[in-house]
């Protein structure tokens, strides 16, 4: 009998359709609309992405406003090889984005050539895809602000 | 945000509202709401299934079928994950099973299952126990009506062609009628148990 | 409050266990820690495990593995899909309840089948994160980058813990990794995802651990030197990154101070730091002083992590040492979610 380990692949795929609520569906309503949007906490601090509670005092938030769509990289990290589900197939930064007008950051990808491209506390810029749905997605990624347009 | 606010909120006070009615910035006013977003997850494995089940898929390939004894208990159990769950310990036996058994229950199904366009309803499941074997296990009752499966009936299995044969449970097509008289069941309420007191 | 102690402790961990299912490789680690304290499950007040489905790519896979607790009459069961830590808490808080004197906990994590740094960007915000696939190590360098350019740590000292584990990993044969590296040729290493380099990163491995507690004198009889749980507490950060400090860990803070780190010295600790990253945060968290205090005797997760069992391991390695009299108060901690975002700690001592 052989001994070598019998294997298989394993594929699990869930087609999740979820629910957004109001404030999810407001993100993403502005998402598929070309806005960003962020939420208003009680010290009229703005959380974006938005979200439904205030993480320290758990108080309902409904006020969406609008934030820009430029901002700087609060921290970055160069994803060299990247992985098979990952939104860009060539290398790219990741990067928590703090747009302007918000007071936290977003998790995206920043489209520079290289590491030597990124640093902290650089201008960015949202690059939008064509087709837009209302998804996370419908950012493609964040470009570089050239240095001479943010003098 | 990184003020120590651990006691921010009275655990006692009443939830807020679930969904508190939103204010939109003005360039969204009039908008068609996003209320659904799809957002599939993939994820892909390459499955090992240890020892007891390797042993038994590579025995399929040989037509044989292989259970494993609970040493405590004497009971066999198929398929075999290489414990017994009335002792809590490993098996101790491989023993190797007929391809013949009977029906101790099944079902009929009638709808389609999406993916799975081999299977043409109506089609039976049933859970079939083999001889020599102290559980059933899952298997299609194929070549007869399902309105002519019954409990008690005397199946055996339908293998693939032997060229076709591989280190698979799919190697089993089916169970087919073998014509003998139905096993007599006296004791319904004992139907799918096992109990540790069995010898 | 009962006394509860550890009072027994198994643990396996491979870079791969391919030749064998969980519940395969568990049954003897079960049996071990029953066995050694001269107990059967028919006497387990109580059952709890931590395992995820995520990893095995199967829906209720833990039921497979009760099997191997022999569940025939069924047993007093409950299961996390959390570490095997929280289970350990579960059981903890069960006998504080009262009425049973002992109980049984296991945690196991098979992660090599699938790619864990992917399948865990599933436990991220399902809406605004998840859909763009961040693995857990982008995660991690996010914060670590905050950390370095914050001056809240060096490379040197990211280099110096991992050198640490290293060295401490020798000496346990448990660890996947354990060949000796200097702070220099740490500090050589091409990077992974800058600024993290590959001794920064996890050791996974597949594998898995139990333990038996056990109340009063029930551990007394048991054991000739429990382990004491003096104090245990869980706390959760926001799941949201954009949110969260990334530089400090205010869960992990809380959980010790409510553990009662502080009350004593801490003769050796043993945390669940995936990174060296986390370990230096958890070690400025829980207020320890590395003069005074064996951090990570073991290696740590860094020299073998094995999802879902690493914290509740942390927890059996403090408490064997403190069997063994290598200390007499310890402080085991596990964490659960990125960047340190859920945080037990456990403070252990022996009599």
């Amino acid at each position: 009998m052989s001994s070598e380990v019998l294997q298989a692949p394993l594929v699990l795929e869930y087609p999740f359709t979820r629910s957004t609520g109001p404030v999810i569906g407001a993100f993403l309503t502005g998402l598929r609309d070309g806005v960003i949007c962020g939420i208003r906490r009680a010290d009229g601090t703005v959380l974006c992405p938005p979200q439904e509670y205030d993480p320290l005092t758990a108080e309902p938030l409904t006020e969406l406003v609008e934030v820009g769509q430029a901002g700087e990289v609060v921290t970055w990290a160069w994803n060299g090889d990247p992985r098979p589900m990952q939104p860009f197939d060539r290398p790219f930064a990741w990067a928590l984005i703090r747009l302007d007008g918000a007071d936290t950051s977003m998790l995206h990808a920043v489209f520079a050539p290289s590491a030597a491209e990124m640093s902290t506390g650089m201008r960015v810029r949202v690059v939008w895809r064509t087709e837009r749905e209302g998804h996370i997605a419908d950012i493609a990624g964040f470009e570089p602000i050239p240095a001479v347009e943010t003098a | 945000m990184s003020a120590d606010r651990p006691e921010a909120r009275d655990p006692l006070a009443a939830p807020a509202a679930l969904s508190a009615p939103v204010t939109l910035p003005e360039a969204l006013a009039g908008a068609e709401p996003v209320e659904s977003v799809c957002t599939p997850i993939r994820m892909a494995y390459t499955y090992t299934p240890g020892r007891a089940l390797s042993r038994y898929l590579r025995a399929m390939a040989d037509k044989r079928i292989l259970g494993e004894r609970c040493g405590a208990t004497g009971q066999v159990f198929v398929p075999p994950r290489g414990v017994s769950p009335l002792a809590g310990a490993a098996t101790s036996e491989v023993v190797e099973l007929a391809d013949t058994g009977y029906v101790e229950s099944f079902n009929i199904t009638r709808v389609p299952i999406e993916r799975r366009p081999d299977l043409k309803p109506p089609y039976c499941s049933a859970w079939i126990v083999l001889d020599g074997a102290s559980v059933g296990f899952l298997g299609l009752v194929i070549n007869l009506a399902p309105e002519e499966v019954r409990i008690g009936m005397r199946v055996r299995a339908v293998w693939k062609p032997d060229e076709e044969l591989e280190t698979s449970a799919a190697n089993i097509l089916g169970w087919e009628p073998t014509g003998e008289p139905d096993e007599v069941i006296t004791d319904y309420e004992r139907i799918g148990r096992i109990e540790a007191s069995d010898p | 409050m009962i006394d509860v102690a550890v009072v027994a402790f198994t643990q396996r961990q491979e870079a791969a266990i391919s030749g064998e299912s969980e519940v395969e490789f568990m049954v003897p680690l079960m049996e071990q820690a029953k066995a050694s304290v001269g107990l059967t499950q028919s006497d387990m007040g109580f059952t709890c495990s931590g395992s995820s489905d995520f990893l095995a790519g199967q829906a209720f896979s833990f039921v497979m593995t009760i099997d191997g607790t022999g569940p025939v009459p069924p047993i007093s069961e409950s299961h996390v899909e959390q570490d095997g830590a929280w289970a350990l808490y579960e059981a903890w808080v069960k006998i504080q309840c009262g009425g049973i004197d002992t109980a049984f906990v296991y945690g196991y994590g098979k992660s090599s089948p699938g790619s864990l740094r992917d399948v865990l960007a599933t436990q991220m915000d399902p809406y605004y994160v998840c859909p763009l696939w961040p693995d857990s190590y982008a995660v991690e360098a996010l914060a670590a980058r905050l950390m370095l350019e914050g001056g809240h740590v060096s490379e040197r000292r990211l280099a110096e813990i991992a050198a640490r584990s290293r060295a401490s990993a020798a000496s346990n044969p448990h660890a996947v990794r354990s060949e000796p590296k200097s702070v220099d040729e740490i500090l050589a290493e091409e990077h992974v995802l800058d600024p993290l380099r590959p001794s920064d990163l996890p050791a996974e491995a597949d594998g898995g651990c139990a333990v038996v507690l056990a109340a009063g004198d029930r551990a007394r009889e048991l054991c000739e030197r429990p382990a004491w749980i003096r104090g245990m507490d869980h706390r959760g950060d926001a799941h949201t990154l954009g949110v969260r400090d990334l530089t400090s860990s205010m869960s992990a803070r809380l959980a010790a101070q409510h553990a009662g780190v502080a009350d004593d010295k801490v003769d050796l600790a043993e945390l669940y730091g995936p990174f060296t990253t986390s370990e230096h945060l958890l070690i400025e968290a829980l207020g320890l002083d590395e003069d005074g205090t064996a951090i990570n005797p073991s290696g740590g997760a860094l020299a073998a992590h094995t999802m879902m069992a690493s914290g509740l391991i942390r927890i059996g390695e403090a408490a064997s040492r403190i069997w063994r009299g290598d200390g007499d108060r310890a402080v085991a901690h596990a964490t659960s979610g990125p960047c340190l975002q859920q945080n037990l700690v456990c403070v252990l001592e022996g009599d």
